[in-house]
């Protein structure tokens, strides 16, 4: 209910500033809404929307496996963590422009380049969290593991794993929308489609409407991924605790 | 005599043990603790807290492994240990819990087990919801569910309140009769002790020392509550005064502890 109040709110808010921005600079949500459905006729807002989406999760899929696998491994080993320390540091501290600039100059203006420079973005934050995560895991359990020797896919599974939750599903949330953010810099620089490559079209053409359109569009994608798909994972993640309370 | 060394199931010679503190400091936890128990028998070790008795467990169960000595199993088989806290997973319920560990026991014999121990109403129940009376026997339950040729108890009744202790030792020890399973549990209360051994190993306040071997002759059902007394006041007068050994009592090495 709260929801909804301030969704409304801000919906009025962008109203009422277009009353006074005038149509050109900033266009209400009704002319944004019918541009979007004119797109959608056409069926181009849904192919766009898909070719962003997809390499939103591919991106999104490959960060977060190697992201968790390297955090775990450094939040566990010592030396693993000194070894990494270092590249980490140079992989946080380098700007998104910079990977995906080089990925398209050494890889070619290719899928995988793509794909692969917004995962190399999204890797450090996803490592520095789960690394967080493995520190923090209790000693106890993990003696328990040992005594009753409980083979390493059922231990990572239903010991490591519940421990890590709260960590992936922030390493989650925080990915899903700075992936979607940097996907579309990759689009707008070397793909030939896609959310990002619309945008870069629309403002050659100073078309603020369409710039609205494709951006809102694919926010309302996000939030039905948000609260259909991750949402009940973390319900499902922290059902012993309501339980437990 | 049994021979010991024949039949023997678990073999501990630990010369030396020792900590290190945060601040550099070493300190002795461990001095020449050596004992042996026999296929299922109960042996149980009783000495002040903080004497290093846990420490004795975890050597045994393999987690401490920076120790002067050796350990040895018999039957290099599998090992359930009951810890003092009982160290369930938080997200999984009870039956859940014990399956981990055992996932090929039959639904039947986990079944009785969760009969035995009261836990049947509890099955699908998580840990945060149980009393730790309860968990406890959870994690008893765990352990016994792998079948284990070497059980270990780490002070299997501490903070329970007496009425719950009772029951839960009644429960204990006819799980223990019921079952041939070589155990060692630990302890400082003598009476729980002889309650529930066949054979007592007194230690030494730290760094802890064997000061007895003390088995105990008359079947733990037959033991009356006037036996049982009897027993305790001969240990504690013998601890005391370095009384000469009674029909009950074997004494195996003399030294002078004076806190018990």
């Amino acid at each position: 209910m709260v929801r909804f109040v301030s969704l409304a709110l801000l919906l009025a808010t962008w109203w009422l500033a277009s009353l006074f921005a005038g149509p050109l600079m900033l266009p209400g949500p009704d002319r944004v809404l019918s541009v979007i459905g004119a797109h959608a006729q056409t069926g181009d807002l849904f192919f766009q929307l898909g070719v962003t989406l997809a390499r939103v999760l591919a991106a999104f899929t490959i960060a977060m496996a190697a992201g968790t696998a390297i955090g775990l491994l450094m939040g566990r080993v010592k030396i693993a963590d000194r070894i990494g320390d270092p590249w980490l540091i140079v992989l946080l501290n380098l700007p998104a422009l910079v990977i995906i600039v080089l990925a398209f100059i050494w890889g070619g203006l290719t899928e995988i380049a793509g794909v692969l420079a917004v995962a190399i973005n999204k890797l450090p934050n996803t490592v520095v969290t789960v690394r967080e995560g493995a520190r923090a895991l209790d000693p106890e359990l993990d003696e328990m593991a040992r005594v009753f020797a409980l083979p390493r896919r059922k231990f990572l599974w239903h010991v490591v794993f519940p421990q890590l939750a709260p960590y992936l599903a922030a390493a989650a949330r925080s990915g899903l929308s700075l992936v979607w953010k940097i996907v579309l810099i990759v689009e707008l620089l070397g793909r030939p489609n896609g959310i990002g490559f619309q945008i870069g079209m629309a403002f050659q053409l100073f078309d603020v409407t369409l710039i609205l359109a494709y951006a809102l569009a694919f926010v309302v994608v996000i939030l039905i991924i948000e609260t259909t798909v991750v949402q009940p994972i973390e319900r499902r993640a922290s059902r012993w605790r309501i339980r437990a309370t | 005599m049994r021979p010991v060394g024949e039949f023997g199931q678990l073999e501990v010679r630990i010369a030396h043990k020792a900590f290190t503190a945060a601040s550099g400091e070493r300190f002795d936890v461990l001095h020449d603790v050596c004992f042996e128990l026999g296929h299922s028998e109960v042996g149980a070790l009783v000495g002040p807290s903080g004497c290093g008795k846990t420490t004795i467990l975890r050597i045994i169960a393999g987690l401490e492994t920076d120790f002067e000595g050796t350990v040895e199993r018999r039957s290099s088989g599998r090992l359930g240990m009951v810890f003092q806290e009982p160290r369930l997973l938080p997200w999984r319920t009870v039956e859940d819990n014990v399956r981990l560990v055992a996932p090929g026991i039959a639904g039947e014999a986990l079944a009785s087990l969760f009969e035995v121990l009261d836990l049947h109403t509890h099955r699908l129940h998580y840990p945060g919801e149980l009393s730790l009376g309860l968990a406890r026997r959870v994690a008893l339950a765990r352990a016994l569910a792998i079948d284990p040729d070497l059980l270990l108890l780490d002070e299997p009744l501490v903070s329970l309140d007496e009425a719950l202790a009772e029951r839960l030792r009644a429960q204990l020890a006819a799980l223990i009769e019921s079952r041939p399973i070589t155990t060692l549990l630990v302890t400082h209360d003598l009476q729980e002790a002889i309650r529930l051994a066949d054979r007592i190993f007194l230690l030494s306040p730290r760094p802890a020392q064997m000061v007895a071997d003390i088995p105990l002759t008359t079947p733990r059902s037959a033991r009356t509550e006037r036996e049982i007394a009897t027993i305790v006041g001969e240990v504690t007068s013998r601890i005391n005064r370095g009384a000469p050994a009674s029909p009950h009592v074997t004494p195996v090495t003399r030294h002078d502890p004076t806190d018990l």
